[in-house]
């Protein structure tokens, strides 16, 4: 598969602070990519890199096969997590103002404008000055100002910060269809639950590292413990649990559900699910049969906690 | 290039729409003629009113000094003795005049007293003394049989002409004309620096405190940006100084048409002056305003132009990009403080280096401070309508665009890594840190 960008063995210093080391990322073509990370771990100094708002002290960028350029600017849309308007504008000059930055003519901002903000339901707003409007009007009308243009990159920096659960899934949405309709995009956020719902792929920086990256899919293979969460009927429940305790590592759950016994099952190497499952239909009737896979949250502490 | 443009119409836009300037351009001019014509209003209502000033003259000798003049209306109240004179003046008239009986000349100036309800002003009393003192020196004279001819003819007029050595004629009007024209273009350069400066610096703080700043130079480049707002602010504070300029010349063409009328109508009591001395003024202030016009051509206007824009734009960029600099460095404006007293000093140095250079415009400090670059814009501005050197010029003109280039350069750096600076008080020491950045 294609890669929109390639970064290879970027690094950035200020000063003797070291923000990334020698990093490397490929963000395949048209898919939701997560960069992950905790508070301070250099993901905003690689995003500003990436929009030529700093340069790196070494290392090189691809965008599209090319190797980054001024001109680029306008195939990126980027929704900083920093964000904010011009107070005392009004709103449609204020986009119009931003899209032409962009590169966009004129009358071209003008018709797409027109197109987002019916989308939206803002129309009335046109006029309006920004400092009117809520905090959540005005992260619509920035988020429209980032996928105007319709860059073939988009980044998206916290996005659902300052956004209620409606507007916020209006906007999530609205980032799966920019992927459907070809956009490639990077998305960089605390919040882990959106991660699974949204991103294809993950890199994970911490400390100006990136400590992994790959397919979110691939990744959850990977940090697979082969633990399983049974529930079983049973009269007797106490007997029943030192019996499998005897044979397997278990820990209790704290989900039963209709007073069923559930505990967590570790398999060692060697035993499958199939053998646990022939060895708990012999003993009782089977309830409920999950594997547990790791979240990204999981995985996110996990690696993190790893790289010390 | 378009992006620039882009910007430059963005920030003109938003500082030309702003009420605040709007109220200014348009109130400053009108609070100006307000003021103006209020105190020629007062002015002339001051010398409408017509005083009548009466006089008791008991040494019989001076009572044809007290003509009446336009303002001031005399009269003789001798007849009725000192007593009741003052009593009939403190009801009718505006003060009393009383000169007493006296043996001779000599004493006749002593204890005259002027009698009035209020302190009585001042010009007037002068105006007074001074026709009591001519008509007893007259006097004087006469007793003394002295030909008044002769007295006529010995007195003069004297008006140094002053040349200088390629034989240019200057005079006292020439040296004011060139004191106010050089310290008029000075002071705007000041203040044009000042009031602009700190607009800039204001709209670099507006972009971090609204957090678009980053949403910007994603698409643009952080020195385009800088440069755009340096040059939108100018453009709109040059479209400020023009409309004072135009309203300020429309004014003054109101006011001297409207008051002007007046003023030659009541130069009518002109006629009541001998033709002699009406010719002699007329003569006097042709030759003033001719000398005027001489010394207007006289002045190195074209230098002084072509001086005054250069100084302007080197002067204006260097510390707006100073400015902007501070902004980004900065959260808010009240952090502002400890880096606009280095910014500010050179400026105030220079307007009070500006006033001695008007002295001794060739002395050592003069020379000294138009070729240092943070002061030059301004003194030297001061120094040209007199005169200076094409070589210090040069040398002033180059100083002032090699600092230019290094301080943008500077203030470049600065801006580049301060806009996206959160939450820092910057010391000097982390600003050199930027520099290298």
């Amino acid at each position: 598969m294609k890669n929109i960008l390639t970064v290879e063995n970027v690094s950035k210093n200020y000063g003797s602070f070291t923000a990334l080391n020698n990093v490397s990322i490929s963000v395949p073509e048209g898919s939701v990519f997560g960069l992950l990370g905790p508070n301070g771990a250099g993901k905003t100094s690689l995003i500003r890199i990436i929009n030529q708002i700093t340069l790196p002290d070494s290392g090189t960028i691809y965008l599209d096969g090319e190797k980054l350029q001024p001109h680029h600017i306008q195939n990126i849309g980027y929704l900083p997590e920093e964000r904010g308007l011009y107070k005392s504008m009004k709103v449609g000059e204020q986009a119009l103002y931003l899209a032409q930055l962009k590169g966009m003519s004129k009358s071209e901002a003008k018709k797409k404008l027109q197109y987002w903000f019916e989308k939206f339901e803002i129309t009335n707003w046109w006029n309006k000055k920004i400092q009117e409007l809520s905090k959540g009007m005005a992260q619509k009308v920035q988020f429209i100002v980032t996928v105007l243009h319709t860059p073939k990159l988009l980044i998206f920096d916290e996005p659902f910060s300052g956004f209620d659960p409606i507007n916020a899934n209006l906007i999530k949405d609205e980032i799966l269809k920019l992927r459907d309709e070809g956009a490639s995009i990077i998305f960089s956020t605390h919040r882990m639950e959106s991660v699974e719902e949204l991103c294809d792929y993950i890199a994970l920086i911490d400390k100006s590292n990136k400590i992994l990256d790959g397919k979110l899919d691939d990744i959850k293979q990977e940090f697979r413990t082969n633990q399983f969460e049974v529930g079983l009927i049973s009269e007797n429940k106490e007997e029943l649990f030192f019996e499998i305790e005897s044979k397997f590592k278990v820990q209790k759950s704290k989900n039963s559900f209709n007073n069923d016994l559930r505990f967590l099952i570790d398999l060692k190497n060697g035993e499958t699910s199939t053998d646990l499952i022939k060895y708990l239909n012999n003993k009782s009737q089977i309830t409920h049969f999950t594997e547990i896979i790791p979240s990204a949250n999981d995985i996110f502490l996990k690696a993190v906690a790893n790289n010390g | 290039m378009g992006k620039l443009k882009l910007i430059i119409k963005r920030e003109f836009l938003a500082k030309v729409r702003n009420k605040s300037f709007i109220v200014l351009t348009i109130l400053s001019p009108l609070l100006m003629v307000g003021l103006f014509s209020l105190i020629i209003f007062l002015n002339e209502k001051n010398s409408e009113e017509i005083r009548t000033v009466a006089f008791v003259d008991e040494s019989q000798q001076l009572a044809s000094v007290f003509s009446d003049t336009e303002a001031t209306k005399y009269i003789d109240l001798t007849a009725l003795g000192l007593e009741e004179a003052r009593v009939k003046t403190k009801e009718f008239y505006y003060g009393l005049v009383y000169i007493p009986k006296s043996d001779s000349l000599v004493n006749l100036s002593k204890g005259i007293t002027f009698f009035s309800e209020d302190t009585p002003s001042l010009s007037l009393l002068s105006e007074i003394e001074n026709k009591l003192e001519k008509k007893i020196r007259d006097l004087k004279i006469e007793q003394l049989h002295v030909d008044t001819d002769k007295i006529k003819a010995a007195e003069t007029a004297i008006e140094i002409a002053t040349e200088n050595f390629s034989g240019e004629k200057s005079s006292k009007i020439g040296s004011i004309l060139r004191m106010v024209t050089g310290g008029g273009f000075g002071y705007l350069i000041f203040m044009f620096i000042i009031i602009y400066g700190t607009s800039v610096m204001r709209s670099v703080i507006e972009e971090k405190t609204s957090r678009i700043i980053e949403i910007i130079i994603s698409s643009v480049k952080p020195f385009q940006l800088m440069l755009g707002k340096i040059i939108g602010n100018a453009l709109a504070g040059i479209l400020q100084f023009i409309i004072w300029a135009i309203s300020a010349g429309l004014i003054l063409t109101a006011i001297t048409y409207i008051f002007g009328v007046e003023a030659a109508s009541s130069g009518s009591s002109i006629g009541q002056m001998n033709p002699e001395m009406i010719q002699q003024m007329q003569a006097s202030s042709t030759n003033d305003l001719q000398l005027v016009l001489q010394e207007i051509k006289n002045l190195p206007i074209l230098t002084m132009f072509f001086s005054f824009i250069i100084y302007f734009l080197g002067g204006y960029l260097i510390y707006s990009s100073i400015y902007a600099a501070i902004g980004a460095a900065v959260d808010s404006e009240t952090d502002t403080q400890q880096f606009m007293m280095p910014v500010l000093m050179p400026l105030i140095i220079a307007i009070y280096v500006g006033f001695s250079v008007i002295e001794n415009p060739h002395g050592p400090i003069a020379l000294g401070f138009s070729l240092f670059p943070l002061t030059s814009p301004i003194v030297m501005l001061m120094r040209i309508p007199f005169g200076v050197p094409w070589w210090q010029i040069i040398t002033s003109m180059l100083l002032l665009i090699i600092t230019f280039i290094a301080i943008v350069w500077f203030a470049a750096k600065i801006y580049r890594v301060g806009i996206l600076m959160y939450g820092k008080k910057p010391s000097y020491k982390e600003l050199y840190k930027w520099l290298k950045y």
